[in-house]
């Protein structure tokens, strides 16, 4: 059996004297599409941010390839990270925005580095956009930007934080597709933050629901099983979309 | 079909529309039948749209006011013709006050349309809450607040410090992981773009100055000393600390807003991701930029405010510019010049750390960029003033 790609052990996490999420324990396995999911305010994000780097945990320990306390700076990325709005430079145009970490990390002459940023921007789609700045994208486009970003350095995981919200349906469609033909034709990890159901449903392979209650991990397992199976009455409400107290009938 | 209805009402003239919200006027009817001496009934007719609300909540303050021996008192409200949100809000208070004095009371007909928004805003039969306040901080909590707000505040930028100072030797031993496309931005948007304000500011700086002592100097027969008075004044003192001024009001607020919007909209997350650090790549360029240019903008800032001074005693006290010139070779030494750049190079460190630190320091969206901008000029400003007041002390003891 091999090793999982993430490890997540006893984390609690949280700002200051709020905990967010006490004693989790999950495993990402290698290929998976992992969905990190649960209502607002959850800390579905904030656990992202740990499992990025971005933030130390309370307590509890998180292995990724078998590593600890990874350090984010000083070094090339070892994984690529598409955030909520996207995050592009806005001061840089989308290709430099692709190869900014190629060119300081790499000695690949520029014309190797061009030739790297247009192919990732035909991956996502984006192969007229390379001299635009982020400020002339929709939204669709900025997200799918910076997954070409996120993709520059070739990572085997990926960690894409709400990657529909905020979009119309088809640019959502679209996007999906993107993360599934990543996930197939290239063998990525992705670990997703989202609560949007169309998306859990088409690309999620297996999922973690928070809970902010309990602050804890109240379902695990492939979201078609938990729809269908869970006996947890919050698990059903969320995949029915079932409001707690209908209260405009 | 409500808001439509209320579309189509005739507008109202401006006193119409003023008599209304003052509660003078009333275009609903409100009628109240005695059923017997414990229970009543009101009927509500007419259109009641937010322009009503002053006369109805007159009406509602009136009903609970004059309850006596009333146990039941039920709201009529098949009359009412249309009825909007707001009204119908202070309807449900007056219900709900009425059941807080153990005054049975129940919504009573009404339209289909009606009924909707009785279910909208009084469906719910929940226990009324009272609005939240946020409860006045006494004196003691709030002086406690603000230190250990203080605190933090320190502890942060200590933390930067330390984090600059490591990130600074760092770049010093591989000094090709500096970011020197930010250098030349800043050095062009920071140096070349305010040269021309820079410099206008320090003429007429130097202008006024000659200006306003000419006539003094003139009564004692010293006019020549005006080369001597802006002279040495610019150099050492106001060429600096107006540059500065300058600087931090067009640099230091851009600096915070643009890395404290970087910061909300998770572009500096962004770049940790992708493996750089924020400190060598974003403050530590803006840093050498500013303190490269200093030197540049403020001997600048020294030759044009000497000359709005010479061009004032031309004209006004009759010294040529040869004059001037040989006066100001006697009173200003070279000390004075290098003082002056001293100060210039550390005022422009002092800009780029405290407009970087407040910038990466920001939390809280737009409203955070705002309030980081604001301290870090204010902070910057004060900064300027109190290390100006250092440099004259420590130059004063060491006869520089």
């Amino acid at each position: 059996m091999t090793k999982p790609l993430i490890s997540v052990r006893d984390l609690s996490i949280g700002y200051g004297k709020v905990i967010l999420l006490r004693d989790a324990n999950f495993d990402v396995e290698r290929g998976d599409i992992f969905v990190i999911l649960g209502g607002s305010g959850c800390g579905k994000s904030t656990l992202l941010r740990h499992l990025i780097g971005l933030e130390a945990p309370l307590s509890g320990e998180i292995r990724i390839a078998g590593v600890g306390k990874p350090e984010l700076v000083g070094a090339a990325p070892r994984f690529g990270v598409m955030f909520q709005s996207g995050a592009l430079f806005s001061s840089m145009t989308v290709g430099e925005n692709v190869a900014f970490a190629l060119q300081e990390w790499t000695h690949l002459p520029v014309e190797a580095v061009n030739a790297i940023v247009r192919a990732k921007l035909a991956l996502v789609g984006l192969e007229d956009a390379e001299a635009k700045l982020p400020a002339e994208l929709s939204g669709g486009m900025r997200k799918r930007a910076a997954i070409a970003r996120a993709m520059a350095f070739e990572p085997n995981l990926i960690f894409l934080d709400e990657p529909s919200a905020g979009l119309d349906p088809i640019s959502a469609v679209e996007l999906d597709e993107l993360i599934l033909a990543l996930n197939r034709n290239l063998g990525l990890t992705v670990v997703m933050v989202t609560h949007e159901l169309e998306s859990i449903f088409k690309v999620g392979k297996h999922c973690i629901m928070l809970d902010r209650e309990t602050r804890s991990i109240i379902a695990r397992g492939e979201p078609q099983r938990l729809r269908n199976q869970s006996d947890d009455p919050r698990v059903r409400r969320f995949f029915n979309r079932e409001a707690s107290v209908p209260q405009w009938q | 079909m409500v808001d439509g209805q209320t579309l189509d009402r005739p507008s109202l003239v401006f006193d119409e529309r003023l008599s209304l919200v003052a509660g003078m006027l009333q275009r609903f009817t409100w009628e109240r039948t005695e059923i017997s001496p414990t229970s009543a009934r009101i009927a509500l007719g007419g259109q009641i749209t937010i322009e009503d609300a002053a006369a109805l909540w007159k009406r509602i303050s009136e009903t609970l006011t004059h309850l006596d021996d009333i146990q039941s008192l039920d709201l009529e409200l098949s009359q009412i013709l249309l009825i909007d949100g707001a009204c119908m809000a202070l309807l449900v208070q007056l219900r709900t006050d009425l059941r807080e004095r153990r005054v049975r009371s129940e919504f009573v007909g009404g339209s289909e349309e009606v009924r909707r928004i009785v279910t909208l805003y009084g469906g719910r039969r929940r226990a009324r809450h009272k609005r939240a306040k946020r409860r006045p901080t006494n004196a003691i909590a709030q002086v406690g607040t603000a230190t250990l707000n203080l605190i933090d505040e320190a502890k942060q930028i200590l933390d930067f410090l330390g984090r600059l100072l490591v990130s600074t030797v760092h770049v010093l031993r591989h000094p090709k992981s500096l970011n020197l496309r930010d250098v030349g931005l800043t050095i062009e948007r920071a140096g070349a773009d305010a040269s021309a304000i820079v410099l206008l500011i320090n003429f007429l700086i130097g202008f006024v100055m000659a200006y306003q002592s000419a006539g003094q100097l003139k009564q004692f027969g010293a006019s020549i000393y005006v080369a001597d008075l802006v002279g040495v004044s610019m150099t050492r003192e106001l060429g600096p600390l107006m540059m500065a001024i300058i600087i931090c009001g067009r640099s230091g607020a851009a600096f915070a807003a643009e890395l404290g919007t970087m910061k909300v909209s998770e572009e500096v997350d962004a770049l940790r991701t992708l493996g750089f650090s924020p400190l060598p790549f974003l403050v530590i360029p803006r840093m050498v930029g500013l303190i490269l240019l200093a030197p540049i903008l403020v001997l600048m800032a020294d030759a044009i405010g000497i000359c709005g001074g010479a061009l004032v005693a031309s004209f006004s006290l009759d010294i040529t510019p040869t004059s001037f010139l040989i006066q100001l070779q006697s009173a200003v030494k070279a000390s004075d010049i290098i003082s002056g750049v001293i100060k210039s190079i550390v005022f422009c460190a002092a800009i780029a750390l405290i407009s970087c630190q407040q910038g990466l320091a920001t939390s809280g969206g737009a409203e955070g960029v705002g309030r980081r901008t604001t301290s870090a000029v204010v902070s910057i400003l004060f900064t300027l003033i109190l290390l100006d007041a250092l440099f004259t002390v420590v130059f004063g003891v060491f006869g520089i």
